[in-house]
């Protein structure tokens, strides 16, 4: 017998973010304020992830956890467990297993079902902040569907760097209304926003909810002469040889050199475990 | 207060909330679609869809609506007992955040509040009670439809329907042990 409620939070919490929740679904990319709680894990560590993963879960879901695509960070393990503890729902790292998936900055390489629901970890969801700081008025730009300078700010990446530099957390425009923030996901994954399963964002620290609706269109925000690239190292993963995957560059020693791995450590493995070999794989004993 | 009032609330309220929430959550995201979504039962004429949809959603942070074919004592002492919220006076419905009634006792829509420009989350959701999910009336598409949906729904409701999106009130369709689920976003057609 747990001594907390089921799932951590109490009823009362859960029934105010499930609204919030519910909300979001029903527009699209819109940011729905929430009464974001204290959670036991600091602002930064997946607190908005947390409670909205604690909403949704009941016990029958098998949870998944990853922290930039890796099932084995201390992130990914410390959640994985205050769930296992709080709720004693099943966990698992094999993403196809998973019921719930909550994720920090990456979607994972297998593509999400509809029995699914991904909960992203968002540190700062308003995607017009670094251009306009005060709330009251990106809140104003939003209604008004004023987004003239998230297309400056890409612009002026074209006009400096000669393409559009934005790696990460790369601005979509939901249902043709909204733009997001996706989280910091890289802009490789930015194409599997649009998903058959529900995907849910939560942001702790800034207290707002939003959401994107099984097959909702979600563009990228580009120029016609400057297209959206999903852009990746252009490198076969040094342990399982894929080519499609999103590579993490890992440096090995202080000469140089270096390697290229999935992020999505899930996606390896069962890749290696089907056989499949990299440049870096053990070799294996001749027959 | 009448003894039954005390009765149909939630064995365990934890699970079966987050049951009912999932449901909701799935049908709001897939409209058309039909979900089973059972725990709770409210007094006559609340089906046990529709009760359970109120438990799992509804608090004293919420006040609430009731259609004429609702609002009886043995409900509103149900929904006070069960849930704490406030029940709004029929004059004052633009001051509720959740509705409760049959298509016709919940007419005209433009009473409940449908958000502002700044705000669209802060509009009502309504829970239609309805004689059934089949067969269906309406062709359906938006977010949360990979092609196209169908789904019954009132006669006449893509008139009555303020389509200004993001502002607008979402759906709850209960029946039996079933509810269907109709966001703004989701633009509505005749079959």
């Amino acid at each position: 017998m747990s001594d907390y409620n089921f799932a951590y939070l109490d009823e009362q919490t859960k029934r105010m973010i499930r609204r919030a929740i519910l909300k979001g679904i029903a527009i699209p990319g819109y940011q729905v304020p929430f009464a974001s709680r204290e959670m036991p894990m600091p602002y930064g560590w997946g607190t908005g992830g947390v409670q909205v993963t604690a909403a949704c879960l009941t016990p029958d879901d098998t949870l998944k956890v990853i922290d930039q695509g890796a099932d084995d960070t201390t992130n990914a393990v410390s959640i994985r467990k205050f769930f296992q503890r709080t709720a004693q729902v099943a966990t698992t790292e094999k993403t196809g297993k998973a019921s719930v998936i909550q994720t920090r900055h990456r979607i994972p390489e297998e593509p999400l079902r509809e029995d699914q629901i991904l909960v992203y970890q968002v540190p700062i969801p308003e995607p017009l902040r670094f251009l306009e700081p005060r709330e009251t008025e990106t809140r104003k730009m939003h209604a008004l569907e004023e987004y003239g300078l998230m297309h400056v700010k890409l612009y002026e990446d074209i006009a400096r760097h000669g393409h559009i530099a934005t790696a990460y957390a790369y601005p979509v425009k939901v249902e043709g209304r909204y733009v997001m923030d996706p989280s910091p996901i890289p802009k490789f994954d930015n194409p599997k926003l649009e998903s058959a399963a529900i995907q849910l964002f939560g942001a702790g620290r800034e207290q707002r909810i939003y959401a994107i609706p099984p097959f909702t269109r979600v563009v990228s925000l580009d120029f016609e002469d400057h297209p959206f690239e999903a852009s990746k190292a252009a490198h076969p993963c040094d342990l399982c040889g894929a080519t499609h995957s999103y590579l993490d560059e890992v440096i090995t020693d202080d000469a140089g050199g270096r390697m290229f791995v999935c992020s999505d450590t899930d996606y390896c493995t069962t890749r290696q475990e089907a056989g499949h070999r990299g440049r870096l794989s053990p070799q294996e004993d001749a027959a | 207060m009448l003894d039954h009032a005390l009765e149909g609330g939630f064995a365990q309220a934890p699970q079966q909330a987050a049951a009912g929430f999932r449901a909701a959550l799935s049908a709001l995201a897939r409209p058309g679609r039909i979900e089973t979504i059972e725990g709770a039962t409210g007094p006559a004429p609340m089906s046990v869809a529709a009760a359970t949809l109120v438990l799992t959603l509804v608090d004293a942070e919420t006040p609430i609506y009731l259609g004429a074919g609702h609002d009886s004592p043995a409900v509103r002492q149900w929904i006070a007992f069960h849930t704490g919220a406030p029940i709004v006076p029929a004059a004052r419905a633009h001051e509720a955040m959740f509705a409760l009634g049959h298509w016709e006792d919940l007419m005209p829509l433009g009473q409940f509040f449908h958000g502002t420009a700044e705000y669209p989350d802060r509009s009502a959701t309504l829970i239609v009670e309805v004689e059934a999910h089949a067969p269906p009336t309406h062709h359906l598409t938006g977010p949360g439809i990979e092609i196209s949906a169908e789904m019954r729904l009132p006669s006449g409701i893509d008139a009555r329907r303020d389509m200004a999106f993001p502002l607008g009130v979402d759906f709850y369709f209960s029946a039996g042990h079933h509810i269907s689920a109709l966001p703004r976003s989701t633009r509505v057609e005749d079959l």
